[in-house]
């Protein structure tokens, strides 16, 4: 199958060759999973929670302790943020635009950790920071 | 074109995108990055200035270019001058190039970091969070040292907005992560803790996640978080669903909020302060109670977010371990969600059964669930929920279920995925040798696993099943009549003929009157499969055929026959070779006496802990493996780092003596404070003239108050005073050791000349052998710094190692020594042991010295359960239903040293009328004996 990882964000340090491994690795075992499957998988000392939407995977790897169900709604909300943010998201708003899907990414997640969770104050943020020159 | 990307975006990037995408080869896709790449460096270097859009527009191209996976190496430049830019839009680009390429280039942090200074003080709210992303993402050692000072400012200061404190909360925590020795906190914890209380529920967020980071290494200080999350959760979970407005989520109240908080109080016991106890057990009760509400929604979302907040609720309360109500509905919970239609809930169900199932209160409200959990290993699609059904039934299994149990992970071992085999071979081996009620079950078992699953079996668990075969004699004839049974089937596995080998050579005999398995038969049986063994099998199987020689007289001739052919003596493996020549040669020349002392039954195998249960640990990590019967026992076991420092009274009351010891006795001292104001004069004249203490020599008295609460726990706090603190960490496997070494300066001034040493006095030098890594010279104000200590014991011994530290503090010069505790009980490696056993080798060791006895009045309240923690931390095995008195206590365990292993019993008897305990203990050697009842006593 082909696949393309359309943005990656890291919180631990790699250098440039072992991100590369890890990410064809989390292709690897993500992708072979039904939608019978739950939506976990362990991965090395760390577990990925993942969520698919069309053709597209949202994957987060974390700590074996972390609360599983609370990341997945974590990706679910991140998604309903990007859909309101660019009307009706698809893929290739993620493309073109990658270099504001970072600056959601960071609103919502940082330093690895859920920084904000509610939609309302991340859009409002987003809208205010698009408005700028 | 996608709508955002019209009007504000980058025309020119989006048709270089577009123009990627459209390339229909990889070939094609390199030659138009080359060209862009051309362009764009011709265009960094042309005499033409390039205006801010241009600069961005290009820079966003390399990135671009870099993240399809091509190396960039030009306009790092570009990038940082696009720093400075007072345009939000242009300012995001150049912060996020540096965010992605710094790891390929971190000379670029020097050059940013002025530009980040400036964002930092700009005070305005979206230049801040840049800097601030920008810290949190790189996470580097250098942005460390250049902004830990100033981010505790900016996140404690009362007009930083609140966006801004959220990114400055996580960017601590991040710093804190990458460099903990660079992030003071002490003068900011008070008000960081603080954030608790927040009014906008996104900076409590993110505070959490900071303060839980901070508590899991210091929990001490952040103690007060404990009442503030209990107060928080409990006005969310008791919320009506709209009153949070922007922070419910389909119905729930904050619910990532509230799994944090339930996360924060885990770093903690249960709450001392029965007010607070009380509001949070409401608020797990609340939890409990809304899983059984009908949902408000059939979104997904919903139960997710529901659940998500349960199972936290659901781990605190297993982390507590003290509320068996709570527990058992808990495990109902769960139960429930066994039989759930969403895949999800059941793996979850599975696996937070399995820490239920090592608490006393729910370990049978969990064993009832065992043919759900049975039915699941049988249908579940999904390998990875299998998996948990094996851990939990492993976690659930004691000696009422586990014939049960075993044989169902046989079953499903047929068809077991090939990746989990080993690891459900290794458990059963453990299972049916832990619980086994009956031995010839036992080895059924195992002669089971070897022909179901004989490639997965590893020498650890054939090892195994010989051990425990040759230790018990009830077993052998049967053990030889069913290998020989085993070995009848025309193809088994070579671990069985290995097993068949060894077991027919020492226990053959017991057989051999059945004409069916004569000598004879069963050597015949044996050489059959020689010729498809490997090399160490065949060698296996020569031993057993020169103890056949022995056993077996009759079969002497056939057997020399066999050896004396061509290919034994003259084999092309040396080992097989010279076995078959020394064998013959043996059986030619050696009287039958003398054969007969050569080829004795083997003595009984020292009991040690299982080496399977070894290879299970290893494979799993440490702390994977659910100890079954001792997590059980020991209540202390909660997860989590104990807090360090339970006794409030050392925290308090530092006696004067041990604050000022490096001054020696001078009573004009002992009340003078330790800083350099009043009496500061006099502290120096004094330290000037003592002579600093020659290095390796602790001078004045050495504090060891705290000595003997070691003795049963390896962490907490060693030593404090007003300057500083030294806690400890350590671990014991073995005759190894390794001890961390906390030293936490209490002031906000810097130490200097620290250094540290550990000194061996006398014999102790040849009895220990301790490695101590260098720490650094200074501490800085409020900072930790830690040491690493490498510890071997070489023989058995009884002072202890004394830690001398010095350092200087505002001029003065302080010197500190305390008794580090490592005793000899660190070294036990816990025995299993039935009762017939224990009490076989408790009359072998009678003879006078290897006795020593101490009745003793009880120094603290004679409870039970903190008895057996006590046993259980001092190393050895806790035996249940050994004595026949159940009040006594009895424990088994072996001193490892690197010259020797000394096996050692004990027994605690307890007479409560009279608040006396004796305790007894025999061990091989004297010293041992007299050590360890030193130590033990003193702990009750």
């Amino acid at each position: 199958m082909y696949s393309k990882t359309r943005l990656a964000k890291w919180y631990m340090q790699f250098d440039d060759d072992e991100k590369q491994k890890l990410i064809e690795e989390v292709h690897a075992v993500v992708t072979v999973r039904d939608a019978k499957h739950t939506n976990f998988v362990e991965f090395r000392n760390f577990k990925i929670i993942y969520r698919r939407y069309a053709g597209l995977y949202f994957c987060i790897c974390v700590d074996v302790t972390d609360n599983n169900l609370a990341y997945l709604e974590g990706i679910h909300n991140f998604v309903e943020v990007l859909n309101e943010y660019f009307h009706n998201v698809c893929e290739l708003d993620l493309v073109f635009n990658f270099y504001k899907v970072y600056t959601v990414v960071d609103e919502m997640f940082l330093a690895g950790e859920i920084r904000e969770t509610s939609q309302t104050k991340v859009l409002k943020q987003l809208l205010m920071l698009q408005s700028l020159e | 074109m996608p709508a955002v990307s019209k009007g504000d975006g980058m025309r020119g990037l989006a048709v270089f995108i577009s123009d990627i995408r459209n390339c229909k080869s990889k070939e094609a896709e390199i030659k138009r990055i080359n060209k862009e790449l051309a362009n764009i460096r011709s265009k960094f270097k042309g005499d033409k200035a390039l205006d801010g859009y241009s600069k961005k527009k290009y820079v966003c191209k390399l990135l671009f270019i870099f993240l399809l996976g091509h190396d960039i190496d030009f306009g790092h430049m570009e990038a940082v001058n696009l720093l400075s830019s007072n345009k939000y839009t242009e300012k995001q680009i150049g912060y996020l190039f540096i965010s992605v390429l710094v790891n390929s280039n971190s000379d670029l942090i020097r050059l940013i970091n002025n530009a980040i200074k400036n964002d930092l003080s700009s005070r305005n709210p979206t230049f801040m969070n840049l800097a601030l992303h920008c810290i949190a993402n790189v996470g580097s050692r250098e942005m460390a040292e250049a902004f830990a000072a100033d981010i505790p400012r900016i996140l404690v200061a009362g007009d930083t907005m609140d966006s801004v404190k959220q990114s400055a909360a996580l960017c601590l925590l991040r710093l804190n992560r990458t460099s903990p020795d660079l992030v003071p906190m002490g003068e900011w914890t008070s008000r960081v803790v603080h954030l608790l209380n927040d009014q906008h529920l996104g900076v409590v967020t993110a505070a959490t996640s900071l303060i839980t980071t901070l508590a899991q290494k210091n929990p001490e200080e952040f103690k007060t978080s404990v009442s503030l999350a209990v107060a928080r959760l409990s006005r969310i979970v008791t919320s009506a669903s709209t009153d949070l407005q922007d922070y419910t989520y389909y119905f729930v109240p904050a619910p990532w909020l509230s799994v944090k908080l339930l996360r924060l109080l885990q770093c903690y016991p249960p709450p001392e302060d029965a007010a607070i106890r009380g509001r949070l057990s409401e608020c797990l009760e609340t939890i409990l109670n809304k899983a059984q509400e009908p949902p408000k929604s059939k979104k997904v979302q919903h139960s997710n977010a529901k659940n998500a907040v349960l199972f936290e609720a659901i781990s605190l309360i297993i982390h507590h371990d003290s509320e068996p109500t709570l527990l058992v509905r808990a495990c109902n919970q769960l139960g429930q969600f066994l039989q759930h239609r969403e895949t999800n809930l059941r793996y979850l169900a599975l696996e937070s059964m399995c820490t239920l199932a090592s608490s006393e209160f729910s370990h049978e409200a969990v064993k009832t669930h065992i043919e759900t959990v049975i039915n699941a290993l049988k249908t579940e699609r999904d390998v990875s929920v299998r998996q948990r059904a094996v851990d939990l039934l492993y976690a659930m299994c004691d000696r009422s279920n586990v014939q049960q149990i075993v044989a169902e992970m046989l079953n499903y071992l047929e068809t077991a995925d090939y990746s989990i085999r080993e690891e459900i071979v290794l458990k059963v081996a453990i299972l049916a040798e832990k619980y086994a009620v009956d031995y010839t079950w036992y080895v059924d078992t195992i002669l089971n696993l070897i022909r179901i699953a004989g490639d997965y079996v590893s020498e650890e668990v054939w090892y195994r099943v010989i051990q425990i075969v040759i230790n018990r004699d009830d077993v052998q004839g049967y053990a030889a009549k069913t290998v020989f049974e085993a070995l009848q089937a025309p193809a088994c596995h070579e671990n069985l003929v290995k097993v068949g080998g060894y077991i027919l050579g020492e226990f053959g005999n017991l057989i051999a009157g059945d004409p069916r398995s004569s000598p004879l038969v069963q050597f015949n049986l044996l050489h059959s499969k020689f010729h498809l063994c490997s090399v160490p099998s065949r060698a296996l199987l020569l031993s057993t055929y020169i103890k056949f020689i022995n056993l077996f007289p009759e079969v002497k001739g056939t057997i020399q026959e066999v050896l004396r052919s061509d290919s034994q003596l003259r084999n092309a493996d040396v080992e097989l070779q010279q076995r078959a020549v020394e064998y013959l040669r043996l059986s030619c020349i050696a009287s039958t006496d003398i054969l007969a002392t050569v080829l004795e039954e083997m003595p009984p195998f020292p009991e040690r802990e299982s080496s399977i249960l070894a290879k299970l640990k290893r494979k799993k990590g440490p702390g994977m493996v659910p100890d079954i019967e001792e997590g059980r026992k020991d209540k202390n076991v909660n997860g989590g780092m104990e807090p360090i420092s339970t006794n409030a009274t050392t925290k308090s009351t530092p006696s004067p003596s041990t604050d000022l010891l490096s001054l020696g006795s001078s009573p004009a001292l002992s009340s003078a404070p330790p800083s350099s104001s009043a009496g500061g004069l006099l502290v120096d004249v004094f330290t000037e003239n003592h002579a600093p203490a020659a290095p390796g020599v602790p001078m004045g008295p050495v504090a060891d108050d705290n000595f003997s609460r070691f003795v049963c726990k390896n962490n907490g706090v060693l030593f404090e005073n007003q300057l500083v603190q030294i806690g400890l960490k350590s671990e014991f496997r073995q005759n190894l050791g390794r001890m961390y070494i906390f030293f936490g300066n209490k002031t906000s001034t810097q130490f200097l000349n620290f250094s540290s040493s550990v000194i061996c006095q006398d014999s102790l030098k040849t009895q220990l052998s301790i490695h101590i890594k260098p720490a650094d010279p200074t501490v800085d104000g409020g900072a930790q710094l830690q040491q690493i200590l490498n510890i071997e014991c070489v023989s058995d011994f009884v002072e202890a190692p004394v830690l001398s530290i010095q350092f200087r503090y505002g001029g003065t010069l302080q010197n500190i020594a305390v008794k580090l505790p490592i005793t000899l009980n660190k070294f036990f490696q816990p025995t299993e042991m039935t009762s017939q056993d224990f009490f076989q080798r408790w009359k072998q060791l009678s003879s006078p010295q290897q006795e020593v006895q101490k009745i003793f009045k009880a120094k603290h309240s004679m409870d039970t359960e903190v008895t057996k923690a006590k046993i259980i931390g001092f190393g050895v095995a806790l035996l249940d239903r050994v004595d026949p008195n159940p009040s006594n206590f009895v424990g088994a365990g072996v001193i490892h040293t690197k010259t020797t292993q000394v096996g050692c019993l004990l027994r605690l008897e307890p007479n409560t009328q009279a608040q006396m305990y004796r305790l007894t203990l025999r061990t091989s050697r004297d010293t041992v004996s007299q050590r360890l009842c030193e130590l033990l006593s003193d702990q009750f």
